[in-house]
């Protein structure tokens, strides 16, 4: 044979070998084919793995997995429930005045000086294998004194040989507070807690105080189990007290953060030690925690894996939920211990077109739903419900849909002197422009109709939320054949004119009323929304100035309180209408460094928020808020644009998925079944050949004539 | 040779000196440090005393690039400026502003740009030689009408067409390879087949058609006329004679951009998901992360002169006329 042509099938023979058993677009290892493995992506890196600084939804995908606060929200109870993860029982609540006697729950709150919580934690948790906590016989811990040397030789966690475990103790989840009050930690929540935890400033003053200073920038290790804090304190070994000035129930929804998860003296230790954040070997980046799963693999640029813990505790599915969890079957696995999977591997993914499409051929188990591909799964019905289109009912896959606790919202400066204010002028205008954005229309354009149109600043699925009727904004909509209706431009336009503005005119130039938009939006979506923002207010006659800027200016804008009108949203932190009505609490404005945006200061309101604060859920508080939120209605601080809604689809082969919007420790319940799995990936993506061999011959057939040309070319004479 | 070197090696500094000051005034107009330390820490509940503390022990608090409360050298010295930049003529690039080593960063990403960006640099090479001599071979006649019609209306197609396509063809309808993804060592070449091919593709016709340019500026030359007179095949004469003069103006093109390969390629591993530097630097601008777009605009900058003193180098490697004094 021609020495060349066996070299082209020397390359054939290899690349069919290569190619191995189908299907050969499965991006994944052969042998985990039938493995019990969720696989999922992340399209950014995320920013930071420790539960002192985390505080974003996608770093909370994988910490929330690892970490274990003492308290969870219920998987399948709604309203959102807390119930004990790592504790025994729910915090016990005691009240002290301020001679620290105790008193009784129904305290007045004047008499309430301190409250403590008091959390008793199950025996028995263990930590997952890691060298932070490896010992050898005498006790002494292997990887706590490395020398440089020794430091440079590693790049992993996982090139540490030898692992160890201890039990979880109160004292862990003691350390992790006086993390948060540790300045070069940066939590988030530190300036919040300085304003509730006993004695945290004070904390914070003191371990700057003791701690040495930062060599070549890394700080040497420093033992917070030194430092005296009055604010938490282990009262035995699996017992721990937080102490809280004056009162402040949100604080328990707080303990169902990783910000109160527990974290050993000697991650610390370890991490801290010289060397090791050059390497990149940080606590930022390698958890130790207690969860149902561990970072086995941390590669964010390619990759993280979570696996199975082997010391995991003994957990069960929970054995209640709401009826209709029954009828999807999510009460099927009740019982039985967790977590359902041993896996869950993460891949990157920055473009969500290749997403979606590894997602159709069932190499991701579940989706969102990009704008790109939105038509292509969701159709809408007349009645403005969301179904599957009939492509995907065919592959069987499921979608789910819930309102998300947030809200996106449209504010006004009450500090500028056109549209903010108290007088009855802003009032009027703020009310008219309220009417004319229309919010239904925004959400049907821009969010394929994504989104529940807000009544009020707090959403469905928190106390204080009414639906219907009952939580109808009269100021902007009326009731008609039993649904909002908004009300005309008409009346809307009636309210301009009563404001001293009529069509929109501005008496004092006698040219239409100018107003400013503060705009963070840019890119061919953002134009057309800005465009669209542009004909709401032109249906006033109002002309709208856009101020585009980037997202720096634009906070530096409202944090001093220089923008007009401007849009923007919020998530809650916990399931309590504290976390939405704070957003229009005066005291909190953001020139004063709170989060109110739009500087609403309304004495009455605010003195409401007082109250309705420190009261439990039940009739009275509703009726509290029901005040507030009507005078926020009337007052018109903010159009209530809308609830944003997640839509995410999930094929056959996975179970027990349950839209919960403030529990992040969900991945524990999944179920999936594998073999189905494979099976339908092999009948979804056969290797198809011929149109390359066609493809092929057609090439070979096209330079034939071009071979020919060219042989008679070189046999011929020059010319 | 050596004086040479030395020389271009001194004519360097003052060009990096200058890059690294447009670097940093430029982000520092976008940029304060007060943002940056805002997109580190986060925007909820985050508080002045906590953006201090971050900007003071980053060194964030100083002065950008002079410094009115110093004396004698420190007025210039003591800055944002002089603190940051003079590491990296050293190479020493530091921590991110989020904490993390840049040079290790660096040395991971490196490696998938480089499995990406060496093979298409190879077979794109091969390919668009071969292509444009058989283009000048088979010149005037409809071969080569009709692919300069394909070249330029290949070269018109957008690269994000050819990376969307060619995933919907052949990872999507064909199923032949993964549509996106990456993996380490052996088992990375299902996913670098590809991004590979389509980047090859992409760049078919504009390679070809410059090749095809300098080859028809030398087909018409004596030499060539020579060697055919010589009775040499028209193949040996492309292949051996006209590629051969025509190397200079090609080498200038790749040598210059050998170096610059491991920068990697922002859409095609942003697409491909492939975990190489391409991104890094986009990334770190989205994240306001000074630290790693001056360490990657440096890093850029030394490669891009090392670049241009090879290509110097290599034209006395193929043009014996060619001396470097």
């Amino acid at each position: 044979m021609n020495k060349r042509l066996q070299y082209v099938w020397l390359v054939a023979v290899l690349v069919l070998v290569g190619c191995g058993e189908p299907p050969w677009n499965n991006p994944y290892p052969v042998d985990q084919a039938r493995a019990n493995i969720v696989y999922s992506s992340f399209s950014e890196r995320p920013k930071h793995l420790d539960p002192a600084r985390s505080y974003s939804s996608n770093e909370y995908a994988f910490i929330a997995q690892i970490y274990e606060p003492p308290l969870q929200y219920h998987f399948l109870k709604e309203p959102y429930t807390l119930i004990p993860l790592t504790a025994a029982t729910l915090p016990e609540v005691r009240l002290f005045d301020a001679d620290d006697q105790p008193l009784p729950a129904d305290a007045a709150l004047e008499q309430i000086a301190y409250t403590d919580y008091v959390v008793t934690i199950r025996p028995g948790i263990r930590y997952q294998p890691h060298p932070a906590l490896a010992q050898d016989d005498q006790g002494t811990y292997r990887y706590h004194a490395l020398t440089r040397r020794q430091v440079a030789a590693v790049n992993r966690v996982a090139d540490f040989p030898e692992t160890g475990t201890r039990e979880l103790t109160a004292e862990d989840y003691i350390y992790q507070i006086k993390r948060l009050a540790t300045p070069w930690r940066h939590s988030p929540i530190a300036g919040l807690m300085q304003k509730h935890i006993h004695d945290f400033a004070e904390l914070t003053e003191r371990i700057q105080a003791m701690a040495p200073p930062a060599v070549n920038g890394e700080r040497p290790f420093f033992d917070l189990r030194d430092v005296p804090f009055a604010g938490a304190q282990a009262l035995d070994r699996y017992t721990y007290r937080v102490r809280i000035d004056g009162a402040y129930p949100q604080f328990k929804y707080w303990l169902a953060m990783p910000f109160f998860a527990p974290m050993p003296w000697e991650a610390e230790a370890f991490y801290d030690q010289p060397g090791m954040r050059a390497k990149n070997i940080t606590l930022d980046w390698y958890p130790i925690g207690t969860g149902a799963f561990m970072l086995s693999e941390n590669n964010p640029n390619l990759r993280m894996v979570l696996e199975r813990n082997p010391n995991v505790h003994d957990e069960r599915y929970p054995d209640a939920g709401m009826p209709e969890d029954v009828a999807a079957g999510r009460l099927k696995d009740a019982g039985k211990p967790l977590p359902l999977i041993d896996a869950a591997v993460y891949s990157l993914e920055k473009e969500s077109i290749p997403y979606w499409n590894k997602f159709l051929q069932g190499y991701y188990d579940s989706s969102g739903i990009s704008s790109d591909a939105f038509d292509q799964a969701i159709q809408l019905e007349s009645d403005g419900d969301a179904e599957l289109t009939p492509a995907m009912r065919e592959r069987g896959i499921q979608l789910m849909t819930a309102v998300n606790t947030s809200i996106w919202y449209l504010g006004f400066n009450m500090l500028d002197e056109v549209v903010g204010g108290d007088s009855e002028r802003a009032r009027k205008l703020r009310q008219a422009i309220v009417i004319a954005i229309d919010f239904e229309d925004y959400v049907s354009i821009f969010a394929n109709g994504r989104g529940q149109v807000a009544q009020g600043p707090i959403p469905p699925g928190i106390f204080g939320h009414r639906e219907g009727r009952e939580g109808l904004n009269e100021q902007v909509f009326e009731w008609r054949h039993d649904r909002p209706q908004r009300r005309s431009i008409e009346t809307a336009q009636a309210l301009l004119a009563e404001a001293g503005y009529p069509n929109g005119r501005d008496p004092s130039s006698g040219r239409a009323l100018t107003l400013y938009y503060e705009s963070m939006d840019s890119g061919p979506d953002g134009r057309s929304r800005l465009s669209w923002i542009r004909q709401q207010f032109a249906k006033l006659g109002i002309e709208l100035v856009v101020r585009a800027t980037d997202y720096n200016r634009f906070q530096e804008k409202i944090r001093d309180g220089s923008g007009q009108i401007f849009m923007w949203g919020w998530n809650a932190d916990y399931p309590d209408p504290e976390n939405f009505l704070f957003l229009l609490y005066g005291p909190n404005a953001k020139v004063r460094g709170g989060e109110n945006a739009s500087n609403y200061d309304n004495p009455r309101f605010n003195a409401l928020f007082d109250e309705m604060k420190y009261r439990p859920d039940g009739p009275e508080r509703q009726a509290i808020i029901d005040e507030m939120v009507a005078i926020v209605q009337y007052d018109a601080p903010w159009s209530f644009g809308f609830y944003p809604k997640s839509f995410s689809l999930h094929h056959t082969w996975l179970s027990n998925v349950k839209p919960n919007l403030m529990a992040n420790n969900t991945l524990k319940y999944r179920r999936l079944d594998p073999l189905v799995r494979e099976q339908l990936r092999r009948e979804w993506n056969p290797p198809i050949v011929m149109p390359l061999i066609l493809f092929a011959l057609l090439l070979a057939l096209g330079a034939l004539p071009a071979w020919l040309l060219a042989q008679r070319r070189e046999r011929s004479r020059a010319r | 040779m050596s004086a040479y070197i030395l020389r271009r090696l001194l004519y360097a500094l003052p060009i990096l000196i200058g890059v690294n000051l447009l670097t940093f005034v430029l982000f520092f107009v976008v940029n304060s440090p007060e943002d940056m330390a805002r997109m580190q820490l986060g925007e909820r509940r985050v508080t002045q005393e906590a953006i201090d503390t971050w900007k003071a022990e980053r060194g964030y608090d100083l002065p950008l690039l002079y410094n009115a409360q110093a004396r004698g050298l420190g007025v210039v010295t003591q800055t944002i400026f002089a603190q940051k930049s003079l590491k990296l003529f050293v190479f020493q690039f530091g921590s991110s502003d989020s904490g993390r080593d840049i040079g290790y960063d660096i040395s991971q990403r490196m490696w998938p740009s480089l499995a990406i960006a060496v093979p298409v640099l190879l077979v794109g090479l091969a390919i668009n030689i071969s292509y444009s001599l058989l283009i000048v071979f088979f010149r005037g006649t409809y071969i080569d009408t009709g692919s300069v019609v394909l070249l330029v209306a290949m070269m018109s197609i957008s690269g994000l067409f050819y990376i969307i396509g060619g995933q919907f063809l052949i990872g999507k309808l064909l199923h032949l390879v993964p549509i996106s993804g990456y993996d380490t060592g052996l088992n990375a070449l299902k996913f670098l087949i590809l991004p590979v091919i389509v980047s090859v593709i992409s760049g078919i016709g504009s390679g070809t058609r410059l090749y095809r340019t300098f080859f028809l500026e030398e087909i018409y030359r004596d030499y060539v006329r020579t060697a055919r007179a010589k009775g040499l095949r028209e193949r040996t004469v492309l292949f051996r004679h006209v590629l051969g003069n025509a190397l200079i103006p090609i080498l200038t093109g790749v040598v210059a951009v050998l170096p610059l390969l491991f920068m990697g390629s922002l859409i095609t591993e942003s697409f491909f998901g492939i975990p190489g530097l391409g991104s890094y630097t986009i990334d770190a601008i989205n994240n306001q992360d000074f630290a790693i777009v001056r360490a990657m605009v440096f890093l850029g900058s030394v490669l891009y002169i090392i670049g241009l003193l090879l290509t110097d180098l290599s034209y006395t490697l193929v043009d014996p006329r060619v001396r470097l004094a």
